[in-house]
């Protein structure tokens, strides 16, 4: 059985763009479906307002989604009452974004990676410090520098800090939100490589939220690519990036300028009328589907 | 391409050095955002300007058309264009140059728009100011540039404002507002890094394609070495306010010099999937603390004493190919 199963996940919007005009719905996300393995590392990309993200915040019901379910080890996420979502949190985390933001600048460090272990009445004071410092080791941070503040840090110590807020309850499942993009380019391997020694060391399954393909390439196991709030296509990465079968797929990823090749390479152009956008995914290949008619 | 002969280069740069000053009260020296920074452009050639953040990039492209942010201000070096030293202009002749001769692109197009006047007006608002048309001339000629930057339907769009177009519309729209005068060079501040990858193409699409036409000189400020080797026919890594590397991107990005470059480029995920990736160790080096000598030192790999005797010079590596390394020479 799959650790996360996702089915027709949606989440529509109000939004109102000016006091005097009507109010319109944005399905964000649209009857999105997927699952995650056990230790599997699932990647979404896609654009920005594709709904990745929002998708993402939805398993953790970090915004309430509007239908469809999330089942995590059987029990389904979005039907919880509040007690028992706060205990099942334990077991899910989100790592997010932009670590200049995600951290209170009001707190040490060491405060930050303890807060949910206070949240939770998670040991004693002596405890919660010793398995700070444990949390500092595994994300490769010197537990001396507890008592400094998120500013006093780097951007990618910052993702650190975060990452070990994450781990701090001992979750199996971590939705990592775009974890790198905001790094300067010579910290995104350090960062990428502790993900990847985690994900070993921890038996972690990752959903993977990004848009750099080639970053998703080389972690993510299976991915799903995803185009105005629903998946187009899904399957083993390898597949995907060898014989994408949907339009949209073959233009995100003859898109991304790659300085290994060194030269232009024709770029695919991707007509979203000449698409039927509505067709439901159907496999192509074992594993792998495709929103094609 | 790669232009003309080098001998009569459009934009040559010297020696320049742009500092900031630390505050009244502090003992410190300044601090060298852009450090010592030569380099030339051909006309019709495109030269990527890679860096971090925090490199000095952005500053330098600032340099070149007088528009440092105070305090910050340049110390010596020229910056020569067209013949003419731009330092030493003041401030009316430098006005007469930017825009009509030296087009900008910015990263943020949102904050380089005006947001209360249409995009129309804003183009025509350039070809007014440079005494290149009046009135209905002017606005025709603003829907021309906009139809030209393939703006959809660019006489109706020329009535937008900025609020109401797409991140790559708007930054179509400073393309064309750059293009207006038809400069022989444009700098573009990290153009496409807002926007997404399909977007992306599209911009680098267009700036091949305006330069071909117009056989612009292009200066691309970018993050992205992928976008270099797109783009460019020469490219200049920058780290902690110097050039460390420069030579034809070809050239850097298959047969790199410099340990950053290098390190850099080994650093990028992609080679065999699920392996660990090189990561660079460290962190990039704070401006005000600087390690005496090569500042990447403290991260290089093939560090040493040599390292420390003071900033390496550039090394010649091939034919236009330099790199800050004391052993540039030793790896060939």
């Amino acid at each position: 059985m799959a650790l996360v199963d996702v089915r027709d996940l949606v989440k529509t919007f109000r939004r109102r763009p000016a006091p005097w005009s009507r109010a319109t719905t944005v399905r964000a996300v649209d009857g999105v479906s997927f699952s995650i393995e056990a230790r599997e590392t699932f990647g979404l990309v896609g654009e920005s307002g594709s709904g990745k993200t929002t998708t993402g915040r939805c398993l953790l019901r970090l915004i309430e989604p509007t239908s469809g379910s999330c089942r995590f080890r059987g029990d389904d996420v979005f039907a919880l009452p509040a007690s028992r979502l706060r205990a099942l949190r334990r077991q899910m985390q989100m790592v997010f974004q932009d670590p200049y933001a995600s951290l209170n600048p009001r707190m040490r460090a060491g405060a930050i990676v303890a807060e949910g272990l206070v949240i939770h009445d998670i040991g004693t004071t002596d405890q919660r410090r010793a398995r700070v410092d444990d949390l500092f080791e595994l994300v490769g941070l010197d537990p001396a520098m507890r008592d400094r503040y998120p500013h006093e840090f780097s951007g990618g110590q910052r993702q650190r800090i975060g990452l070990a807020r994450a781990l701090a309850l001992g979750p199996s499942f971590l939705v990592a939100d775009e974890p790198v993009s905001a790094l300067d380019v010579s910290i995104q391997a350090q960062i990428i490589n502790l993900f990847m020694d985690l994900r070993e060391r921890l038996g972690l399954t990752l959903l993977f939220v990004a848009h750099d393909l080639r970053l998703v390439r080389h972690i993510c196991a299976r991915v799903a690519v995803m185009y105005r709030g629903r998946i187009v296509e899904m399957g083993p990465t390898e597949a995907i990036f060898r014989d994408a079968a949907h339009p949209y797929t073959r233009a995100l990823l003859s898109a991304a300028p790659d300085p290994r090749l060194g030269i232009h390479r024709p770029l695919v152009a991707f007509d979203p009328s000449a698409t039927d956008l509505e067709a439901p995914l159907r496999d192509v290949a074992p594993g792998h589907l495709a929103a094609i008619v | 391409m790669t232009g003309q002969a080098p001998d009569q280069p459009l934009l040559a740069v010297g020696d320049l050095t742009t500092v900031f000053p630390r505050g009244p009260a502090s003992p410190a020296p300044p601090v060298r955002a852009v450090d010592g920074v030569s380099l030339r452009l051909a006309p019709g050639e495109t030269l990527g300007l890679v860096g971090e953040s925090g490199s000095g990039k952005s500053i330098l492209a600032q340099s070149l058309v007088g528009l440092v942010p105070p305090p910050g201000r340049i110390t010596s070096g020229r910056v020569v264009f067209e013949g003419r030293d731009l330092c030493s202009m003041d401030e009316s002749a430098l006005c007469k140059i930017r825009g009509a001769r030296i087009g900008f692109v910015c990263q943020e197009p949102m904050m380089a728009l005006n947001p209360v006047l249409t995009i129309g007006d804003q183009i025509a608002e350039v070809l007014t100011v440079h005494g290149l048309a009046s009135g209905a001339g002017a606005r025709q000629r603003a829907v021309a540039l906009l139809d030209m930057v393939r703006l959809p339907q660019a006489a109706l769009r020329a009535r937008d404002y900025a609020h109401q177009l797409s991140g790559g519309m708007r930054q179509r729209v400073l393309i064309a507002a750059a293009l207006a005068c038809q400069p022989p060079l444009i700098i573009a501040d990290e153009p496409t890094t807002a926007l997404d990858v399909t977007i992306q193409a599209g911009i680098l699409d267009l700036l091949r394609e305006m330069r071909e036409r117009f056989g612009l000189a292009l200066l691309l400020i970018t993050h992205d070495l992928g976008v270099v080797a797109d783009l460019a026919d020469r490219v200049a890594v920058m780290y902690a306010g110097r050039l460390v590397e420069e030579g034809p991107s070809c050239a850097v990005l298959a047969s790199p010099a410099h340990p950053y470059t290098r390190a850099l480029l080994a650093s990028l995920p992609g080679a065999t999937p699920g392996s660990r990736l090189t990561a660079i160790p460290g962190a990039v080096p704070d401006l005000a603390a600087l390690p005496r000598g090569c500042a990447f030192g403290p991260r290089c790999p093939d560090h040493d004493a040599a390292c420390d005797q003071g900033a390496p010079e550039p090394m010649v590596v091939a034919t236009g190919h330099t790199a800050r390394c004391v052993r540039a020479q030793e790896r060939r």
